[in-house]
């Protein structure tokens, strides 16, 4: 069974005067990563954060199904508290709070009632996950907004794995990041999907290509194809996705 | 040439008059100093006052302060709930626009129409009587609106990344709200309460009115008592007390008045620069 | 490892907290909703308190005589005095605050806005009460010596209030000037305009209805301060209408203050000081609102 799969997913903006995705119908297996593609404007950032149901602090509404391990997530009766601990998010600016690099950790393990007692091994591990341990390992007090964005972002991934998530959501996690961060961070993933199912939003198709096994291509709200990375980028079925591959539009 | 010249001109006069008020601060400021600094003296500060000539003001500094906490302990929790409320939660509808619209008025009403409700509403149909819990009180309404704004200011500038953030953890909105927008918030809030309380503290109409005479030679008693205070203490001696003893007093409230009032702007824009820091990345 | 295991079997359980968040939202909406209860408290109080003599009617409104041992509470020479005095600082104050403000938007290099801004906030802050103090031992006696007359007169009144209204009249109206898009100063600039008629011709224009609402605002402020006008005009025990900047005149506040603390609580003249603060409530009320639209009306002009 797939990890992650939608039904009919409409989103609407604005009182339903905009509509941001049309039907999309999607599978996503789990320790995976999955791309998500397409121009900018396509409704890719919108399906992101319709898994984690992130769109309704914007007032969008939302009609059809996402099914998390079988179960509808829009569901009257599901908790979004516990949906959100399940399925993490690593934003587009990274997006520290201005607190120590420990406090950033162990702000979500507190809050959902985790005691002090093992914070600090649950600090190291999340941040040995995030490969950020060796740099920071002596620089727990400091301050997180004194850090370089690679840093910053990296730091966000060991936040969202604290609360020890199943799958991780990636809002072009490497927009604001030098090439060099992006390599570690892109490295990082591979790693990490060992454990979780991964979705990444990315722009860059290079990106796509070499860090995902499944690329999905929005355009315009709609979902035009998904399937294998190797298979999309060689022989894309739709003529719009293998305009946008090439270049042709963006 | 000549338009040159009438340039220079105008700059110049312009910067003359933009100096007026600072020259009007030195001088008033200074008036002050001057005049009181000799009516100042340990015995001053720890004495209370005898008759109008004699004495200090020991018990009217303790007054204000005392005043001055009441009336923070009902404006700043209504305050920045109020204010959390506004910019947290608020829909955007005709009830929110209402309640706005109601914070402006409660700001622009005098503080004299405040002092005469709160003779009306806390003194007599409440019966609480001439007290320090009517001053503290009819003070908080005076704050309020400002002390929402202020707080409102502050939660607004805390960047929707860190609700964002927050939030896809898991966490319910309120408790977003209680560790990470107040905490980043704090010191913007903070500002405005001690600018609130620099408001209050030299505020004589409504606690001429609802708290007491400023003559009482008694520390404060309890909260149903009448309870003195500077900025009254300085307005009986100023209009009534004619004798150079009297003055001289006054010049010394008015002086330790404006010391307070100093005192907090200082740490409020202390509070203030060291936030814009923090805010720009703590390096 | 086992511990993590559980914890991810754990089935997604019931929505814990929403009735806690529930509750603190309702909590906090009704903390909001206390200014608008306090707002109301006060306008029901000083009207009914004030109500047995604002029924005296046309005799209360356009009376002539303010006299409460004859039982007579004709509020005119009050009201037309605290016009007199109110629009007399307003235009002293104009007359410093919007170059003032000028200056500081469009001139005043970084160490003098550092040295003027500061001021002008401190300004503000300086109790009203002392500032009143200072007027009465400085300014009245200078005017006394200078001029003749008491010294506690309208003109006195006129320089304490312009001191009080005028950081507001700076601080609005230097953000009224600033809000003014570059664009439009650029493009003035780039067709050789100086700096002085770009200000002239582009910039006071753009920002004359935030100068405007400053002034407004700046107008409510005067009349509605009470200490520091209280200790320099004098307050005549039967106040009449002024001739000469130099006579003594009462306003609504002084009188509220002064008589205040030997009314008889239920007798008339209480009732009459609530009426004068009605009247000034009134007064207040509509020179905020005209703020406010004044506001508006600039804002749907620039947009």
């Amino acid at each position: 069974m797939s990890k992650i799969e939608t039904n009919d997913l409409n989103v609407y903006y604005r009182n339903g005067s905009v509509q941001a995705l049309k039907n999309v119908q999607i599978k996503i297996d789990a320790n995976k990563i999955t791309a998500l593609i397409g121009p900018s404007g396509c409704g890719k950032t919108t399906f992101l954060r319709a898994l984690n149901r992130m769109n309704e602090l914007k007032g969008a509404t939302t009609t059809g199904e996402v099914l998390i391990d079988g179960r509808n997530i829009y569901d009257q009766k599901e908790d979004v508290i516990q949906l959100r601990k399940k399925v993490g998010m690593v934003f587009q600016q990274p997006n520290p709070f201005p607190m120590s690099i420990y406090d950033n950790i162990a702000y979500g393990p507190r809050i959902h009632g985790q005691k002090n007692r093992n914070m600090d091994s649950l600090v190291e591990e999340s941040l040995k996950k995030a490969a950020l341990w060796d740099e920071v390992a002596d620089r727990l007090d400091e301050n997180a907004l004194g850090f370089s964005g690679g840093q910053q972002q990296r730091l966000c991934i060991a936040r969202a794995l604290a609360v020890n998530p199943e799958i991780i959501l990636l809002d072009e996690p490497c927009s604001a990041l030098d090439p060099i961060s992006t390599a570690r961070i892109e490295e990082l993933l591979q790693e990490l999907k060992q454990e979780y199912t991964i979705v990444i939003v990315t722009h860059n198709m290079q990106q796509a290509a070499r860090v995902s096994d499944y690329t999905a291509f929005f355009y315009l709200g709609e979902l035009l194809e998904c399937g294998k990375t190797s298979r999309i980028f060689e022989r894309p079925d739709d003529k719009r996705t293998e305009d946008y591959i090439t270049g042709r539009y963006g | 040439m000549r338009i040159e010249t009438e340039e220079k001109l105008v700059k110049a006069g312009l910067s003359a008059t933009a100096l007026i008020s600072v020259i009007v601060l030195f001088i008033v400021v200074g008036y002050i100093l001057i005049n009181g600094i000799g009516a100042i003296s340990p015995e001053f500060l720890r004495e209370a006052p005898y008759r109008f000539e004699y004495g200090g003001v020991f018990p009217q500094i303790i007054g204000s302060l005392c005043l001055v906490g009441v009336c923070l302990l009902f404006a700043v929790p209504l305050g920045i709930a109020s204010a959390i409320y506004l910019a947290e939660y608020a829909p955007d509808n005709a009830i929110t626009s209402t309640v706005r619209f109601f914070v402006e008025c409660l700001a622009g009403v005098p503080s004299i129409v405040i002092g005469l409700f709160g003779l009306a509403f806390l003194v007599y149909y409440l019966g609480i009587g001439v007290s320090m819990l009517s001053g503290g009180l009819a003070l908080g309404f005076m704050i309020l609106p400002w002390t929402v704004r202020a707080s409102e200011e502050a939660i607004k500038t805390v960047p929707q990344a860190y609700r964002e953030a927050s939030l896809a953890l898991g966490v319910t909105k309120w408790k977003t709200i209680r560790h990470v927008v107040l905490k980043s918030a704090y010191p913007g809030i903070i500002t405005g309460i001690l600018l609130g309380m620099g408001k209050a503290i030299g505020e004589t109409a409504v606690v001429l009115l609802t708290a007491g005479s400023g003559l009482e030679s008694f520390l404060p008693r309890s909260l149903f008592d009448p309870v003195a205070s500077l900025p009254v203490y300085v307005y009986m001696l100023a209009t009534q007390g004619h004798t150079p003893g009297a003055l001289s007093r006054a010049f010394g409230a008015s002086l330790v008045l404006i010391m307070l009032f100093l005192a907090l702007s200082v740490f409020a824009l202390i509070l203030r620069n060291r936030y814009v820091k923090k805010m720009d990345g703590g390096r | 490892m086992c511990a993590q295991e559980q914890i991810r079997n754990e089935k997604f359980v019931k929505p814990r907290w929403s009735a806690v968040e529930w509750i603190i939202e309702k909590v906090l909406f009704a903390c909001a909703l206390s200014s608008i209860l306090i707002v109301l408290f006060i306008v029901i109080f000083i009207f009914q308190e004030g109500f047995p003599a604002l029924l005296l009617g046309t005799r209360f409104f356009f009376g002539m005589t303010w006299w409460p041992s004859h039982d007579l509470f004709g509020i005119v020479p009050t009201v037309v005095s605290t016009f007199i005095v109110g629009i007399g600082a307003l235009g002293i104050a104009a007359l410093i605050g919007i170059p003032t403000a000028i200056y500081l938007a469009e001139f005043a290099p970084e160490w003098m806005r550092n040295i003027i801004k500061p001021s002008v906030e401190m300004l503000v802050g300086i109790p009203s009460i002392v500032l009143g103090f200072f007027g009465l031992m400085v300014l009245v006696v200078a005017i006394r010596d200078n001029l003749g007359g008491y010294g506690e007169c309208i003109l006195a009144g006129w320089l304490i209030l312009a001191v009080m209204t005028l950081p507001h009249v700076i601080s609005i109206s230097e953000d009224s000037i600033r809000a003014v898009p570059r664009t439009y100063k650029e493009a003035s600039l780039g067709l050789g305009a100086t700096q002085l008629q770009t200000i002239r011709k582009v910039i006071l224009p753009h920002a004359k209805s935030g100068i405007l609402a400053s002034l407004v605002l700046g107008m409510g402020n005067a009349i509605g301060e009470t200490m520091a006008v209280l200790m320099v005009i004098g307050n005549p025990n039967i106040p009449g209408i002024p001739t000469s900047v130099l006579d003594s005149v009462r306003v609504l506040t002084s009188t509220i203050v002064i008589e205040h603390a030997y009314v008889d609580w239920g007798s008339m003249h209480q009732h009459a000081l609530f009426a004068l603060g009605a009247v000034l409530f009134v007064i207040v009320a509509i020179l905020n609102l005209l703020t406010c639209a004044v506001i508006r009306k600039g804002m749907r002009k620039t947009t």
